[in-house]
């Protein structure tokens, strides 16, 4: 036998559940007077953050093509200049007046999500190359055993796109538009599919 | 002030056969709504490493008080007193501070306080079922509740869903997000649960079990069930011409 290593094992993961709301998002659900707001609702801008505003809005689909009515979104981003509001940010200061994520549970009627925030700045990959703008995704649902993790990239960044590593390391490049929010004025919309032919790419990070 | 350095390296490698895999049809909701392709590797970026952080402020007096957050002046909710405490470790052993946790539950009868909820047992006009704290600097947490009832679901037939308390939680990186479910030690419904049988190893789902804690309860007052939660351990920084990890 040798030494033991005494890593603990992360503690596994279970689904969200249908009522998710009622710890992430009380007030959403009529559970009023325990938080004066949900967290992370609302927009992720003030009038001093910098930056282009624009609003991600979109939904989640299952395999039968129906859109999810009770997944919760959190997304999580740079600012404008591609710094993180993070202690582990150690390349420079963000945007105090921009925390960088926020969450958003689909709308209990049609499933959809929307985030009113910036678009945000390049992030270098680990070897120093710039990744392209885009925004982090965080999907959980009843049904999901395990939250998914997704990114969001621009349609209009198609120079910034092209040479991005992550994109780059995507084999099947018929899967890369799944991950492209399609920008129009100021309004980016990004669906995102669980599985079929038009099934997003997730990854394991 | 304490002189720690940023954490600055990414995440150990997911364990995703101690996790429950996507598509588990015992759960059938599950079934439509699992990836199928296989998910494309990443080691973590600056993206991935970094998550948002939150401070003490955002919390009220009563968060970590579910007896009493959603209760009429004087009036608290009915059911078994608990107190659920525990840490929030890394897979290093190491004590996560400032970490946001998030739970909800049950009521004593085993009904959710949500519109989609149907189920005929009573709603406790005093309980409302959530809360949330942020752990000390060894990573330590806990909060008072009724201990949640046991509540039939439609999956199968006759399935019922172990009492059990949800988590959220945020360590420092956001590729540490964690939602999982906490079990009560000695619940026989824990073994013949779809949702629970989603995690294919026993002994990870022994990890979600907390234990009786006769040493944390309050005599005269409640009892206490001990849980612990691990997120993702951080790769070490042994090499200073390899700051971003080995």
């Amino acid at each position: 036998m040798a030494q033991s290593l005494n890593y603990l094992k992360e503690s596994p993961s279970q689904t969200a559940g249908p009522y998710v709301h009622i710890g992430c998002t009380p007030n959403f659900v009529g559970i009023e007077g325990v938080y004066a707001q949900d967290l992370g609702s609302g927009p992720m801008v003030n009038a001093d953050t910098r930056g282009e505003r624009i609003t991600i809005r979109g939904f989640v689909y299952d395999g039968g093509g129906t859109a999810l009515k009770d997944a919760l979104i959190e997304i999580w981003q740079a600012d404008a200049d591609g710094f993180y509001n993070s202690p582990s940010e150690t390349r420079g200061k963000a945007d105090p007046n921009f925390l960088g994520w926020a969450r958003c549970p689909g709308d209990m009627a049609t499933g959809e999500f929307l985030f009113e925030t910036i678009k945000p700045g390049r992030v270098p990959f680990r070897d120093g190359r710039l990744m392209a703008p885009h925004v982090t995704f965080w999907i959980v649902a009843r049904g999901i055993n395990l939250g998914l993790h997704t990114r969001m990239y621009f349609s209009d960044e198609e120079a910034a796109n092209a040479e991005d590593p992550v994109l780059a390391r995507i084999e099947h490049k018929v899967r890369v538009p799944t991950l492209i929010g399609k920008r129009d004025g100021d309004t980016v919309t990004f669906d995102i599919h669980l599985q079929g032919d038009k099934e997003t790419v997730f990854f394991d990070i | 002030m304490k002189n720690t350095l940023p954490e600055t390296t990414p995440f150990f490698a997911r364990d995703r056969e101690w996790h429950p895999p996507a598509y588990t049809p015992g759960y059938k909701t599950s079934i439509l709504r699992s990836p199928q392709r296989a998910l494309i590797s990443l080691e973590g970026t600056k993206s991935e490493i970094t998550g948002p952080v939150f401070g003490h402020n955002i919390l009220g007096e009563f968060d970590n008080d579910l007896i009493v957050n959603y209760a009429k002046p004087g009036e608290m909710a009915i059911g078994e007193r608990i107190l659920v405490h525990g840490r929030v470790l890394d897979e290093r052993g190491r004590g996560v501070e400032g970490a946001l946790v998030e739970f909800w539950q049950a009521n004593a009868g085993g009904r959710y306080r949500h519109k989609k909820e149907s189920y005929l047992a009573a709603i406790d006009p005093n309980f409302g079922g959530c809360g949330r704290t942020i752990t000390d600097a060894d990573g330590n947490y806990a909060f008072k509740t009724i201990r949640p009832g046991a509540y039939p679901w439609p999956n199968g037939v006759n399935d019922w869903r172990p009492a059990h308390i949800h988590f959220s939680v945020f360590g420092h990186g956001f590729a540490q997000r964690l939602i999982t479910q906490m079990y009560f030690e000695g619940d026989p419904m824990i073994w013949i649960c779809p949702i629970v049988k989603t995690i294919p190893d026993k002994q990870a789902i022994e990890q979600l079990i907390a234990a009786l804690d006769m040493n944390a309860t309050i005599p005269h007052d409640m009892r206490a069930y001990k849980f612990d939660i691990v997120l993702r351990g951080r790769r070490s920084t042994l090499f200073e011409n390899r700051l971003e990890g080995n």
